[in-house]
């Protein structure tokens, strides 16, 4: 399940709603807003939006796929949306399964398509001012 | 008679900035479709032209073509290409 907040985002919060007694291994992924864009250009910070009912909608999409591909993965993500600040975690996605193979497969998946396919967007804030919306590549 | 079809539009992003707003709510005709709604926002905004290429609809949560016929009180939603995590 995925959850948009406006928020800190907890990890260890993240991590303990897909815990159980039946997992042995636990992924835990986290986008964290950095110093420069892509080419270099001093960023002071990056501005997210979501279409929330949308998002929430397609993660479930990509949960239910990553069962299919990887098993009996339990999957958990969370977006920040609003300004944030260099060091901020933008993003986690936690997936807890019997062993570690699936657990990372399940999350390397889900937080690739996540970034590929989620109604969030991302406005680099430029340290010398101004700013643009990036998609991602 | 039925009153005239409203859509409430909603705009992210770029499209929203370009806008000047994040919702607003339309009349539009009964035969309507999503490109009628987009080119209402055109006519506002002008600048929206350019991004039409790269620029993604959805209907009541749900990606359709520019062709999609509308109804009454829907929730059409102009989505720029996607910039998440």
């Amino acid at each position: 399940m995925l959850s948009i907040v406006r928020e800190r985002i907890d990890p260890r919060a993240l991590e303990a709603q897909v815990r159980s007694d039946t997992c042995g291994g636990l992924v835990t992924f986290l986008g964290i807003v950095r110093d420069r864009a892509d080419d270099g250009r001093p960023v002071r910070g990056l501005q997210y939006e979501s279409y929330d009912e949308m998002a929430l909608a397609e993660f479930e999409k990509i949960a239910g796929e990553a069962r299919e591909r990887f098993g009996d993965v339990r999957l958990a993500a969370v977006h920040r949306v609003g300004e944030l600040q260099i060091g901020d975690v933008a993003v986690a996605v936690c997936v807890a399964g019997a062993h570690r193979g699936e657990a990372f497969a399940a999350c390397r998946y889900a937080i690739d398509e996540l970034k590929r396919r989620l109604p969030i967007w991302k406005k680099e804030l430029y340290a010398d001012g101004g700013g643009d919306w990036k998609p991602n590549a | 008679m039925s009153s005239v079809p409203r859509v409430r539009v909603l705009a992210f992003a770029r499209i929203a900035e370009l806008l000047g707003a994040r919702e607003t709510s339309l009349e539009v005709r009964a035969d309507a479709r999503v490109r009628d709604v987009w080119a209402m926002l055109v006519a506002r905004s002008p600048a929206l032209a350019a991004i039409m290429p790269s620029t993604r609809a959805a209907r009541n949560g749900r990606i359709v073509d520019f062709g999609e016929p509308l109804n009454d009180g829907d929730e059409i939603a102009f989505l720029p290409p996607v910039g998440g995590g």
